[in-house]
């Protein structure tokens, strides 16, 4: 019994469904939507991982760190926001977000 | 070659596991310990299929800063996370139509995924032999060298994040009183000392 391609992408296949599954579930907290997008990353990273492993291409990999180094910057200025956001109006409710709506 | 499909079945058990409970915990804090517990076997999945410095990147920058940084800003925030659950039960019923819909056609696709030989032939950076050169050693042999365009546009943007959240997180207070090396420095005897010429017997 050996472990292929398959296997990884129905891993990677479950992780996304779960980070999608999450955004509804958490509709009003951005911290764990926050969470839920690192988590479709992550299974992003897994694809390409698992396709550069099988395929025997190192760009795969390469690619995997640069999506790693955007996710970091996103989750970065992602929380950043949420904190001034949290200065200026004391909750971090999704509905709140509604300053830009005129 | 037991050990593979074992392994590969406790890291992807729990890392799915893990990523439930991410979504599904009641309390934040959980969620970031989860999300660790996540990352770490996604890490050995990583390891794997033969990826050792990827998963110590991952290692690194998520459970090191990104899941710390949750941490940080959930532990920071006085927020009433049990106010913020209220209407889950609502979203739930078009959330699991939805994942289900999307997982089935994942897999449906997934499952068809058929490698022909020749694909491989035309590797953009062919993996070399690992007994020659390791890991690490051909990512840097490749990233430097034929992605060097990518990997400083990477830093840009790693630099223009961190620029970005400083600028928007630092804030001056008025009421807070700081220290001005500039008016120290010009400071000299004539603004700074007063000389009183006091008459005896008097005060001042």
């Amino acid at each position: 019994m050996t472990i292929g391609l398959g296997h990884y992408l129905t891993v990677a296949a479950v992780l996304f469904t779960l980070g999608v599954f999450g955004i509804f579930l958490n509709r009003r907290n951005v911290i764990i939507i926050l969470m839920s997008v690192e988590l479709i990353l992550l299974a992003v990273n897994i694809n390409l991982i698992a396709f550069s492993a099988f395929l025997h291409d190192l760009a795969g990999q390469i690619f995997a760190l640069l999506v790693l180094t955007v996710a970091a910057a996103e989750a970065a200025i992602g929380l950043a926001i949420l904190v001034v956001f949290y200065r200026n109006r004391g909750s971090i409710a999704v509905e709140d977000i509604n300053l830009m709506k005129g | 070659m037991i050990l593979q499909p074992i392994f590969f079945y406790i890291f992807s058990i729990v890392t799915v596991a893990s990523a439930f409970m991410v979504i599904s915990s009641r309390n934040p804090v959980h969620s970031v310990l989860f999300l660790i517990l996540a990352f770490f076997n996604a890490a050995g999945l990583f390891i794997l299929l033969g990826a050792e410095f990827l998963a110590m990147i991952l290692v690194v920058v998520y459970v090191g800063a990104v899941a710390v940084l949750f941490l940080f800003v959930v532990m920071m925030l006085d927020i009433d996370f049990g106010e913020l659950r209220q209407g889950v039960l609502q979203y739930l019923p078009v959330g699991a139509v939805i994942g289900l819909i999307l997982l089935v056609e994942l897999v449906t696709v997934l499952g068809g995924v058929v490698i022909s030989p020749e694909v491989s032939a035309g590797a953009a950076a062919p993996i070399p032999p690992l007994e020659q050169v390791s890991n690490i050693a051909a990512i840097g042999a490749v990233l430097y060298t034929r992605y060097l365009f990518f990997f400083q546009v990477s830093g840009l943007i790693l630099l223009v994040a961190m620029i970005g959240a400083i600028v928007l997180t630092l804030r001056h207070r008025e009421t807070v009183r700081r220290q001005s090396i500039a008016n120290q420095v010009a400071r000299n005897p004539a603004s700074a000392v007063e000389v009183v010429q006091v008459k005896s017997g008097r005060g001042i």
